[in-house]
């Protein structure tokens, strides 16, 4: 087993730990805290892949603005040190059996299919994704790009006028604003 | 020069009128509104004669043949089968231009009257919007082109009598009235209705140019089709005739469809001097002469039309001796006069008598309106004077009305067949035209002349003889009640001297007028007969009446009670009708088809309860059922569809 | 090196462990982060697949890009209606925002 395949192994078990976690703790901060590491973890699959300029982005937008938000969002809705209540048993039994058919489904597709791994070289440059980003032509996504932007401005808007609906909390509309401003500078 | 014109001006001037009237009348002009629909009546009939002149004397004849002038014809709907259309368009031939006459005569009489008789009643604007309305309706019938056209028109009119009946709202009878009116000409209708659907299947056409063509051609494509297609056992164009003709009886209360007319005198008496005595009621003699070729051709229908008219005619003269209330005898003397001209059609188609009816029937609707619309407005004279319907009431009149008394004598003397007033002229045609070609109807005929003139003199002595009442009233109308008493009094003793034949004739020829003064010695002196005993019974009050009543016993009674026809039209409406079809269909259409559709309703909301559940407004569980919904249709996918 | 379908696997169990949060979480931040972790789920095949198996193209990375923008919109915007309804009903219990129901 080669280091790169341990590398592997240990990033993607912390993962799915701290995933784990993240969505059976009973208190939201801590959820919160473990979606931050299984988030971090996701950006060192990145790293281990050698797309770093995703594992940037995974780090800037994820770890550093909506984790951020949700913690925010967690003190200003002030249960933070409650324990949550717990779903019903037979929601919780059903989403298990849900969620086992799943994985055994999926799995099992996947296993079914032989990806073999190109041996071409992957070039993913930052200043090629930023060329093809900004391309009009074939291959290009100037067109997404520009959608992506009337979205964020989209969300910005409406982020500001839900929030002030009676009277307005300043915080979240900072919080939104400071999210979707720091996104359109991607 | 163009008939166009001016024919259109007939009908849209009283139209306009009354939009005008019925729109803005009452509010902006309710003192001016009478003058505005005399006026506009006073035009129609200046243009209505100068149309008479203009075809009877300069236009309409060709080689002495009166041709039909189609003055206007514009396609309204096209059918696509058979080439069948309906057009609107104004037809002027003899019978057209004749009625043009009478009904704006009349009507403008009527307005005229009314100015008078109406004074200080509220509606005023509104009644002579429907007198506008029922005048547009009535000149626009006479001048169809069509039978399509027809039957708008006449429908127009039933609406616009009907409005003018129930015009005293707040009365229940003149609703009741209004409502029965309108529903046993509705009723009638239906079966015109379909009467002329059939002729347009069968012959291709509603046009009645093109129809009396083709009919009377045994070789053309509608007569063979007519004569081919049957129904037990009488041909299609038999059908359509008799049904047509109930549409026309309808209209014109012969019975047994008389019933709504004696109860249609619950309108105004001027209205009834219009509707109910000159124009609505002949409409359906008008609709039989329009397609008397047609009907020349089938005995069956020619039989139908005599024998409903013979019998009218008797039936209501024997029920007008025993009324007292003075409208309803006037009603019944309707009917009774209606009747003549029906039977005179009737016997018109056969043997050498065929022109001779025809001409005889619309000699007597001419000169019938005339003085039956003067009877009509004497009677109006007198109810207003009285303030009651009631004979009993009255007497001793003549010194009180001079004016009245004496142009109602005149028509008295016009409708019982006095010589030398109009009445004579046309009952005698109408008597010469039954005896060449039925003796039983010339009898009946005779001896409803006698009757006639027995229960006209009657109302009259009754009216302006006998005892003086007490009466709070001391002045007879104004000039314009007196006018057109004093119009159609004239018209009632000249109008019988017009050369009728020589302009209305079934073929369109002028006809040497038949009068023979041996023939008419035996109607005469029936006539004097009757109008003496009306004299030896009621010139003075006494109990020979009520004695003769008593004699006759349960025939007097059953006269009195009008046959009655109004109570078996109850027991056949409300036992039969009601009970054995309304009462089961009310229970259908209750339990059946609104419980078909409660039913449907309520599954609707057993399942919507049953369901709703499932909407529970809680996301994840909407999210957990999508999840099991996607993983198994993917599975099946997967596993046992590829 | 590391099979393809090894880091499919990983995928796919950090999708479905998203799933599992998602059913049986009440609190609707909560929710929100299940959803975080199952897009990032996806991202990552995007770029796997971009890598191994097409490596000639960019198209991946341009999903996985334009996923991250849309989440945090997404996040931005859930967060807001979070609050309002905090504001409105003083609770962020998924269930107890079904008014929305019959």
């Amino acid at each position: 087993m080669t280091l790169a395949q341990i590398v592997f192994y240990l990033l993607a078990a912390f993962t799915l730990v701290m995933a784990w976690l993240s969505v059976s703790a009973r208190q939201l901060f801590r959820s919160a805290i473990w979606l931050l590491f299984a988030l971090v973890g996701v950006a060192g699959i990145y790293f281990w892949m050698e797309m770093e300029f995703i594992a940037a982005v995974q780090i800037v937008v994820y770890v550093g603005g909506v984790v951020v938000l949700i913690i925010f969002s967690i003190f200003l809705t002030n249960q933070s040190g409650d324990d949550m209540p717990l779903a019903g048993i037979r929601r919780r039994i059903a989403a298990a059996l849900a969620v086992l058919f799943g994985i055994g489904f999926t799995a099992s597709l996947v296993a079914g299919q032989s990806f073999t791994a190109s041996t071409q070289v992957f070039d993913n440059e930052v200043s090629r994704i930023g060329h093809a980003m900004l391309d009009t032509g074939v291959g290009g996504y100037a067109l997404p790009f520009e959608a992506v932007s009337l979205l964020l401005l989209a969300a910005m808007v409406g982020c500001i006028v839900i929030a002030m609906k009676d009277g307005g909390k300043e915080k979240i509309n900072s919080a939104a604003t400071a999210a979707a401003t720091e996104q359109n500078q991607q | 020069m163009n008939y166009a014109q001016f024919a259109a001006f007939i009908l849209l001037l009283p139209l306009l009128s009354f939009v005008v009237l019925g729109i803005w009348g009452r509010r902006y002009f309710p003192r001016l509104a009478a003058w505005l629909g005399t006026a506009s009546m006073a035009a129609v009939c200046a243009l209505s004669l100068y149309a008479a002149f203009r075809y009877f004397f300069v236009d309409g004849s060709v080689g002495g043949v009166f041709q039909p002038i189609i003055a206007m014809q514009v396609p309204w709907l096209e059918f696509g089968y058979k080439n069948l259309s309906i057009d609107l368009g104004l037809l002027l031939d003899p019978i057209s231009v004749m009625m043009l006459v009478v009904i704006s005569l009349v009507s403008l009489m009527v307005h005229i009257f009314s100015m008078g008789y109406m004074k200080g009643e509220e509606r005023v604007p509104t009644y002579y919007a429907f007198l506008s309305l029922f005048s547009f309706s009535m000149l626009g019938l006479v001048l169809s082109v069509n039978l399509f056209q027809i039957y708008i028109f006449w429908e127009l009119v039933g609406v616009s009598s009907f409005l003018l009946i129930g015009f005293f709202f707040t009365k229940p009878s003149a609703v009741a009235a209004s409502k029965k009116a309108f529903i046993v000409t509705r009723f009638a209708d239906l079966f015109f209705l379909i009467g002329i659907l059939i002729m347009g299947i069968q012959a291709g056409s509603f046009d009645f140019g093109m129809l009396l063509q083709q009919l009377t051609n045994p070789a053309s494509d509608a007569s063979v089709a007519m004569a081919s297609a049957g129904f037990l056992g009488l041909s299609a164009l038999t059908w359509a005739l008799v049904l047509i003709f109930i549409g026309g009886a309808g209209k014109s209360a012969m019975l047994p469809l008389h019933i709504w007319l004696p109860d249609a005198m619950e309108g105004p008496t001027p209205v009834s001097a219009l509707i109910h005595a000159a124009t609505m009621v002949v409409a359906g003699v008008y609709l039989v002469a329009r397609l008397f070729p047609a009907f020349q051709l089938d005995a069956v229908a020619m039989q139908v039309v005599t024998w409903v008219g013979a019998s009218s005619a008797l039936f209501a003269a024997v029920i007008a001796c025993t009324q007292t209330d003075i409208k309803r005898v006037l009603a019944y003397s309707t009917m009774s006069q209606i009747g003549y001209m029906m039977f005179s059609l009737g016997v018109g188609g056969q043997g050498e008598a065929a022109a001779l009816g025809y001409t005889a029937s619309m000699f007597h609707l001419f000169t019938h309106a005339f003085f039956k619309s003067l009877l009509f407005l004497g009677a109006g004279a007198v109810i207003h004077f009285v303030h009651s319907n009631d004979m009993r009431d009255m007497g001793g009149l003549r010194r009180l009305m001079p004016l009245t008394h004496i142009s109602f004598l005149i028509a008295c003397l016009a409708i019982a067949g006095v010589p030398p007033f109009a009445g004579f002229f046309s009952k005698e045609e109408i008597l010469l035209a039954a005896w060449q070609s039925n003796q039983v109807v010339y009898y009946l005929a005779l001896f409803t002349a006698a009757l006639t003139a027995f229960y006209m003199f009657r109302l009259y002595f009754m009216i302006f003889w006998q005892t003086d009442k007490q009466y709070h009233h001391h002045s007879e109308g104004t000039w314009s009640m007196k006018l057109p008493l004093l119009v159609l009094a004239a018209l009632s003793i000249s109008a019988g001297f017009v050369p009728f034949s020589q302009f209305v004739s079934a073929d369109g020829r002028a006809a040497a007028t038949h009068m023979h003064w041996q023939f008419s010695i035996a109607p005469v002196a029936l006539v004097a007969l009757g109008i003496g005993l009306a004299a030896w019974l009621y010139q003075r009050q006494n109990d020979k009446p009520a004695r003769l009543a008593a004699s006759l016993g349960s025939f007097y009674k059953g006269a009195y009670r009008k046959f009655y026809f109004d109570e078996l039209y109850l027991f056949v409406t409300h036992r039969i009708l009601f009970k054995m079809i309304g009462k089961p269909a009310a229970w259908a259409d209750k339990r059946l088809v609104d419980g078909a559709v409660n039913a449907s309703g309520d599954a609707t909301m057993a399942a919507a309860q049953a369901i709703k559940g499932w909407q529970s407004g809680r996301v994840q569980q909407y999210v957990l059922v999508f999840l099991i919904a996607v993983l198994l249709l993917a599975a099946a996918l997967f596993y046992w569809l590829v | 090196m590391v099979p393809v379908s090894h880091i499919l696997f990983f995928s796919t169990a950090l999708f479905f462990i998203g799933v599992y949060g998602l059913l049986t979480r009440r609190n609707m931040i909560a929710l929100l982060m299940s959803i975080e972790l199952m897009l990032n789920s996806i991202n990552i095949n995007f770029v796997v697949f971009n890598k191994y198996l097409w490596p000639g193209q960019l198209d991946g990375v341009f999903f996985s890009i334009f996923i991250i923008a849309i989440a945090a919109a997404e996040a931005a915007v859930a967060i807001a209606i979070v609050i309002n309804l905090y504001r409105s009903h003083l609770s962020v219990d998924v269930d107890d925002a079904a008014e929305l129901k019959y």
